[in-house]
Parts: C-alpha cells; structure tokens; sequence
C-alpha cells in the first residue's frame, strides 16, 4: 500500500482491495496508529461515522481488513452551503505476522474510533532461555 | 444573437431540484479546488435550511465534555483538544498517523443565531450543531388584507 500523505485530509482509497463494488460511493483509508505492546498489538483507526454495528473486521490467510460503512447524512429541507469532506465508507488491510494469536482478536469502537488488539502468540513472546551448564 | 431558447432553458433547470443540486455540488467543487493543500481541522460541512444551518464536523475520540462552544451574534467558535494515552513503558509505535493536540475554528455565518437555542451532539466520532436563525431573520409570510 502507498504510504498516506502527510495531511490531515481523509484520503481516497487507491482503489477497492483488489475487488470491485457494487455500492455506489466513496471509500477512504482511514488513518491508524500500531502500537506494541508487551503482549499485543494494538491497532487504532480513525473513522468517524461508523458504530459497532457498521465495521467489519475479518482475517483471511494473514490479511486483515478493517471495513467500516458510513451512511451519507442528509438533513431534511437542507441544502449543502459548503463542503470540506467527503463521506463515504472506510477500508484498509494489514498483513499480519504469524506471531499474532489469531484467536485472540478483540475489536471495540468508540466515538468514531475502532480498537483491534491482537494478542501475540505464546512463541512470540520473549522468552528467558536458561542456560544449563554442561 | 437572439436565441429565444436560452432564457427558458434557465428556467427549466430550477424545476429540477436534482439538476440545480448537481450545478451547485459542481460549483462548489471547482471553487474549492485550491484549498486542497491546506485545510483547517477539523473539516466541516454546512448545510443550510430555512430556519437553521447545521454543521457537522469529524472529530473522533475527543471528549465531548471538553469542547468549548461559543455563539456570538453571527459567529460560532468551537474548541477542543485531541488527548492521546502516551506510550507505556516497554510499548513502541510500529505506525503513527494519527495526531493529537489542540484545535479550534471559527466560522461566520450569513445570519444572527440564536444562541439560546443552539444545539450540540457528538456521536459517533461526528460533531452536529444546530445553528437556529434568529426570529428575527427567519422568513415571514405577509398578508394582505382586502379593503
């Protein structure tokens, strides 16, 4: 993936993960931080419109998708006086390293912000190897 | 050149709400083409109606207790501040693109607002603020009385 311009815009996906769409609109990628913990990985993506119910995650092979549908605001009797984003849904896949547990995946979304914490797996934990003397 | 057609034309396309819509969205695309390199946070979007405006901004995970919204006579300022957990000890950052800190916007609008009455909602990551005009700039409707 082409790496995200510095700025603060929403950036347009390059083009849908090598699939078309059938729903008409816009998709963007949403902007995360990674964060390692001792004994997780943390991811956080910024997508504002999307609640638990709208954000899909799923984990196919080593690939992780993060999907998100937005639905367009339209306020009744309004008309559009002035635009800075667009909206539209979110996408973004992450290949993920054996060294995540991959049954140890939870994902919680607050304020327009998802969460997925990936547990690492038993091996990939630093282990204190003892030496035994011969 | 007389071309009778063209002022009916005119005409014709304010019967068509979906094509008016489709000029101004065009409109507003070319006028805000320049700022595309340098825009404020956070991005709002104004929609307009007979007796209010609503703005909608995107601000995910903000405290929405800690945003400070003030009104005076035609103008709306609103400001906040984006807090992120520092890193533990023993945790790294693999990626970040996300940024924090402190914002602020100031807006215009083409009317007084009734402060009194302006609304707040903050769901989902989306700020929503319902500016009522006040009485005073709302429409009113004449009647006229027959001799």
């Amino acid at each position: 993936m082409e790496p995200i311009k510095s700025d603060i815009e929403k950036q347009p996906a390059p083009s849908p993960i090598a699939t078309e769409r059938t729903k008409p609109g816009k998709v963007f990628v949403p902007i995360v931080d990674i964060r390692e913990t001792k004994d997780s990985m943390v991811l956080i993506a910024d997508m504002p419109g999307v609640d638990e119910r709208s954000v899909d995650i799923t984990l196919e092979k080593n690939i992780l998708t993060i999907t998100g549908s937005v639905k367009p605001q339209v306020f009744e009797n309004h008309t559009m006086a002035h635009a800075e984003y667009d909206i539209g849904d979110y996408e973004r896949a992450f290949t993920i390293s054996d060294e995540v547990d991959r049954d140890g995946i939870a994902a919680k979304v607050s304020n327009g912000v998802l969460r997925v914490t990936l547990r690492k797996a038993e091996k990939a934990k630093a282990r204190k190897i003892a030496i035994t003397a011969a | 050149m007389f071309v009778p057609g063209m002022w009916r034309i005119g005409n014709a396309l304010g019967s068509f709400p979906d094509i008016r819509r489709l000029q101004q969205d065009m409109n507003r695309l070319f006028a805000e083409m320049p700022r595309a390199g340098g825009q404020e946070y956070p991005a709002i979007n104004v929609w307009g109606g007979e007796h209010d405006f609503v703005l909608t901004a995107e601000l995910p995970g903000i405290d929405p207790s800690r945003l400070d919204i003030s009104v005076i006579g035609d103008t709306l300022t609103f400001k906040g501040s984006r807090d992120f957990e520092a890193l533990q000890e023993g945790e790294t950052y693999h990626r970040q693109e996300r940024s924090g800190g402190r914002f602020s916007r100031t807006l215009q609008l083409p009317f007084q607002i009734d402060a009194e009455k302006v609304t707040a909602k903050y769901e989902k990551g989306i700020l929503k603020l319902t500016l009522p005009k006040t009485a005073i700039e709302k429409p009113r409707k004449i009647t006229i009385k027959a001799e």
